[in-house]
């Protein structure tokens, strides 16, 4: 507990608190930029996008060893893994425009031919005498062991200005996602403002490599932005939301990671982005699953109460034990079905809105209003009390239950 | 996938050059005029070698069977899809440089409506080229837009979802968006498709009013029924251009049957078409 607690408060040594800040700053990168991935339905793409880089970390690593360098210069190896990702995104693209494949099948094409060639280029890299090779398969799942200044600089300025081009692009990003043919209508160049998207996201990709790994990353894109949609029903929240979920996830997981010995860091800040999610899925209101149920419930009561009323006043018995039981918790019926005054009373004014409603149907002229009716809708919220006076004097004096 | 031309030059250039003897001129105002398009999917045609003119001021109806290409010519004149040949003009000038003049609708089956974004978001989306990438969305914006929502009679929506309205209530919003533009030359794909009575007379409304105010209105229509009464002009399509012009001359059985071929029944004909019965 107590390491956890150092942890958490950045005390628990230089290595854990430069971890825990750059999980956090590529949390929030990852999060907000992955919200137009999620938006525009192209989470997968993401995924082939970073099994792409890996074949540029091994040829990076060759390049540089061969022209004398040092074969581990992070830039290099960012540089290798950005070039052979954004051709995986090329052909990805190129293969659904241009043949009759769908993009599923293109996704899965590039996603399984760029890892075997990366899985052999390391193979060949580890074979090299020159270089000092050990570490590059830490790309795969990522690794805070060696996590170094310079790394946590590359994701502060990485993800600030992914962050900074996702809100720059915002408008044009949102439009393509809702509705592509009228951004393209106006003017929009679509196909290049979801290049940019994905750029965006490769971005992400590129930098997040050393911290959580090419394998995961694609989780840090898309489970914020899925957790942050619960919460709300606007994009550009959706965005913060997204981003502010990822680096708390960023955050939390290397947090526990650095209380516990060995523990990855990677999975787990994947693991604690899911446990956010799950308690947004069951609690969020409004669209959480708790809050739906309650809803429905809430739905289904008025539908029973409404049409038990309306059985009361056509005296026919009702039928349903969930209606009567409904309705004698109100005091409306006894408990063996019998109305009591106040259900007959309550009876009558629900078939007098029927019979108002028949009026309304035929007299009024909007039937924009007269639309409205579905059972449930009060009459009262559709029309003025003067319109309903009217509707009464064409009904007549309102009549005793057993007349209706 | 839909990628739209990268708004080159190429149509105005070959017109320019190339095609300088073409038969056809281009009317010089017209507010949308197509000239010689053709729209292949895969290697059928589903639009060849149209030439339309719609003009100023005036309603006018595309009408032909499913899949005859009429969403496709509108579509492929904005450039939503991509043309295989052909040139449009928006008043007269290549559409590249038009794009501001022109306001379009699209099919509401379009786009998914459970997207995060509310009734007030997607007409603001109408203002998007005019404030750019960063301009705030000012009060004087803000206002416009719930004007417009106000002329589509949505007002009390403007913070609601989109998934949470009913099909016309999302047609009307959409017309509210075009209306946000204030343009010149309003397009819409079929906005009477599946939306309740109530909602086709707002949008009927509107459009007159769009058309009283000087307006062009062009709209993929289906209901033959309600032609005579909405429109003022109709172009006939069924692959190719079978006859256009203004309804009381173009909007005749004769047409509509090499239009529609045998679907559509002789005494439907009659009904539809005082010209044709006697």
């Amino acid at each position: 507990m107590q390491t956890f607690l150092d942890a958490l408060f950045l005390q628990a040594g230089y290595n854990a608190a430069l971890v825990a800040i750059g999980a956090a700053l590529l949390g929030f990168a990852a999060g907000s930029a992955g919200t137009f991935l999620f938006l525009r339905k192209r989470a997968l793409v993401s995924d082939a996008v970073a099994h792409a880089t890996l074949p540029g970390v091994g040829l990076a690593f060759i390049v540089m060893v061969s022209l004398g360098g040092d074969g581990r210069s992070l830039l290099g190896l960012l540089a290798g893994s950005a070039l052979t990702a954004w051709i995986g995104l090329l052909l990805i693209e190129w293969i659904t425009r241009r043949t009759r494949l769908a993009e599923d099948a293109a996704i899965g094409a590039v996603l399984g031919v760029f890892f075997g060639l990366g899985v052999v280029l390391l193979t060949v890299v580890q074979s090299m005498s020159a270089g000092r090779q050990a570490g590059l398969e830490t790309f795969l799942l990522g690794s805070t062991a060696g996590m170094l200044y310079e790394d946590a600089v590359v994701i502060a300025v990485g993800g600030s200005l992914t962050v900074l081009a996702t809100s720059l692009l915002r408008r044009p990003m949102t439009l393509v996602a809702f509705d592509s043919e009228y951004a393209a209508a106006m003017g929009y160049d679509v196909r290049r403002i979801d290049l940019l998207m994905m750029g965006l996201v490769m971005a992400v990709t590129v930098i997040g490599l050393k911290l959580v790994g090419l394998i995961l990353i694609v989780a840090m894109l898309i489970i914020p932005a899925v957790t942050a949609r619960f919460w709300t029903d606007r994009s550009h929240r959706v965005i913060w939301i997204a981003g502010a979920a990822g680096g708390a996830s960023g955050y939390l997981g290397a947090v526990i990671s650095a209380s516990a010995p060995s523990m990855p860091t990677g999975p787990i800040i994947v693991l604690v982005a899911a446990a956010i999610f799950v308690v947004s899925l069951f609690f969020a209101p409004g669209r959480g699953v708790l809050a739906a149920v309650l809803r429905h419930r809430r739905f289904q009561a008025r539908v029973h109460r409404r049409q038990g009323l309306l059985a009361l006043a056509a005296q026919h018995p009702i039928r349903e034990a969930y209606t009567v039981r409904l309705l004698a918790r109100e005091g409306l019926v006894r408990p063996d079905g019998v109305p009591t005054d106040a259900g007959r009373a309550q009876a009558a004014k629900v078939a007098r809105d029927e019979r108002r409603w028949d009026v309304a149907r035929e007299v009024h002229q909007d039937a924009g209003l007269t639309g409205r009716y579905d059972g449930l809708t009060p009459i009262e919220e559709v029309f003025t009390r003067d319109e309903i006076d009217e509707f009464d004097r064409r009904l007549g004096p309102p009549m005793g239950l057993g007349d209706v | 996938m839909a990628s739209p031309m990268s708004p080159g030059q190429q149509p105005t250039i070959a017109t320019e050059n190339g095609r300088a003897a073409r038969p056809v001129a281009v009317p010089s105002g017209a507010p949308l005029a197509v000239r010689g398009l053709t729209v292949s999917y895969g290697e059928k045609p589903a639009v060849f070698s149209v030439d339309a003119t719609f003009p100023a001021e005036s309603m006018s109806a595309i009408i032909g069977p499913n899949g005859a290409g009429k969403s496709t010519l509108l579509k492929a004149s904005l450039g939503v899809i991509p043309r295989l040949s052909g040139d449009v003009y928006v008043f007269g000038q290549a559409i590249e440089k038009a794009r501001e003049r022109i306001a379009y609708v699209p099919q509401r089956a379009s786009v998914d409506w459970d997207f995060p974004t509310t009734v007030m978001d997607v007409v603001q989306m109408g203002l998007y080229r005019r404030v750019g990438l960063l301009g705030r969305l000012s009060g004087r914006m803000a206002a416009r837009a719930r004007d417009c929502l106000d002329r589509v009679g949505m007002a009390d929506f403007a913070h609601r979802q989109i998934g949470q309205l009913s099909g016309g209530q999302q047609q009307r919003v959409f017309l509210a968006r075009a209306l946000a533009q204030d343009a010149d030359l309003y397009l819409l794909d079929e906005p009477f498709a599946g939306v309740d009575a109530a909602t086709e007379r707002a949008i009927i409304d509107v459009l007159k009013t769009l058309k009283a105010e000087g307006k062009a209105v062009v709209a993929v229509h289906h209901d033959l029924s309600t032609v005579r009464d909405y429109f003022d002009h109709v172009f006939l399509i069924n692959v190719r251009r079978i006859a256009e012009g203004p309804v009381a001359t173009a909007f005749t059985t004769g047409n509509l049957q090499a239009t529609y071929g045998g679907r559509l029944a002789a005494t439907h004909l009659d009904e539809l078409s005082p010209t044709g019965g006697a």
